[in-house]
């Protein structure tokens, strides 16, 4: 595992797994898609439960970006490693649009089903908006120091800093009352929802991961690249 | 067997999905892209010296 933190390695070894991951994601997302709109609605939501086949797989795995996020933030800050600073940066963008998907698809389930778009008392919304703000947060520090290897330190302990955050997502529809559903997935005593929703909700929460993933180490080994770039074309400044 | 018709709640359904697609796509777009155009900047790079070395062989062949 650690091998892989060779740049080298890494892109030798990522090379025939990166075209798999994007040909099982459009797969996964087409098999999703139809499983989605094969379901019946739902006797008490009607057809806003299709909403949820796009809202959970981009909250969950939004939430678990940032779990990647700032693990690699910590490789980055304790071990200086540029591949880990890499995979922090590469994977803040795809959070943030996964955040900000969840939020919106959210807003839209929410309102025919509460009767709201929004609610700002409500522990699981506000949290998750501190989530794409932590994330907003992490790519605006970057982009505002000229310094890369400065912008990377700062930008790693906010990455850090961020993971507080994430049992509160999780958890924050059991430590208080909310608006939103309290878990119906990821229970002690199992899922509690039908299996006609329960297997589209799966597959696609399966796309939308492997399709970060595929996007993830598409953008790491393009940083890899990137900084071979800056680096051949600096050496080539010297030299003139 | 499939069902399209969302009744009173298309106004919010489609939109969530086509958002989600439309997000999906380009983020997948923008990896690719970028991937595309960082490596053929490194190939162009790497290759510049061999370019140089090729044509100063060619002007002035060593004997």
């Amino acid at each position: 595992m650690f091998g892989l933190a060779n740049p080298d390695r890494f892109l030798r070894f990522t090379r025939p797994l990166t075209p798999a991951l994007w040909g099982l994601a459009v797969v996964l997302l087409a098999l999703g898609t139809w499983f989605s709109f094969a379901a019946p609605e739902d006797y008490q939501q009607g057809d806003t439960v299709r909403i949820m086949f796009v809202h959970v797989p981009a909250a969950s795995v939004g939430l678990m970006i940032y779990g990647a996020l700032g693990v690699s933030s910590f490789f980055a800050l304790v071990f200086r490693h540029p591949l880990a600073d890499a995979a922090a940066r590469a994977a803040a963008l795809p959070g943030a649009a996964y955040t900000a998907l969840a939020l919106v698809t959210g807003s839209l389930g929410g309102k025919p089903m509460w009767g709201a778009w929004w609610a700002w008392g409500d522990a699981r919304l506000m949290s998750v908006l501190i989530l794409f703000l932590f994330y907003l947060g992490y790519m605006a520090l970057r982009a505002s120091i000229d310094d890369e290897a400065k912008a990377a330190r700062a930008a790693a302990v906010l990455g850090l800093v961020g993971l507080v955050n994430l049992p509160i997502v999780k958890f924050s529809v059991d430590w208080w009352n909310t608006l939103h559903q309290p878990a119906s997935l990821m229970r002690a005593d199992g899922p509690s929802m039908p299996a006609v929703f329960l297997t589209p909700l799966l597959v696609m929460m399966a796309a939308w991961g492997v399709l970060f993933l595929a996007i993830w180490l598409t953008s790491i080994r393009t940083e890899i690249v990137r900084r071979r770039v800056l680096s051949i074309r600096a050496r080539k400044a010297l030299e003139a | 067997m499939f069902d399209l018709d969302m009744g009173r709640y298309a106004a919010f359904v489609w939109p969530a999905w086509a958002l989600s697609a439309v997000v999906l796509a380009g983020l997948s777009a923008r990896a690719l892209v970028a991937a595309r155009r960082w490596s053929a900047e490194l190939k162009r790079l790497e290759d510049e010296p061999n370019r140089a070395q090729a044509v100063q062989s060619t002007v002035a062949p060593r004997k």
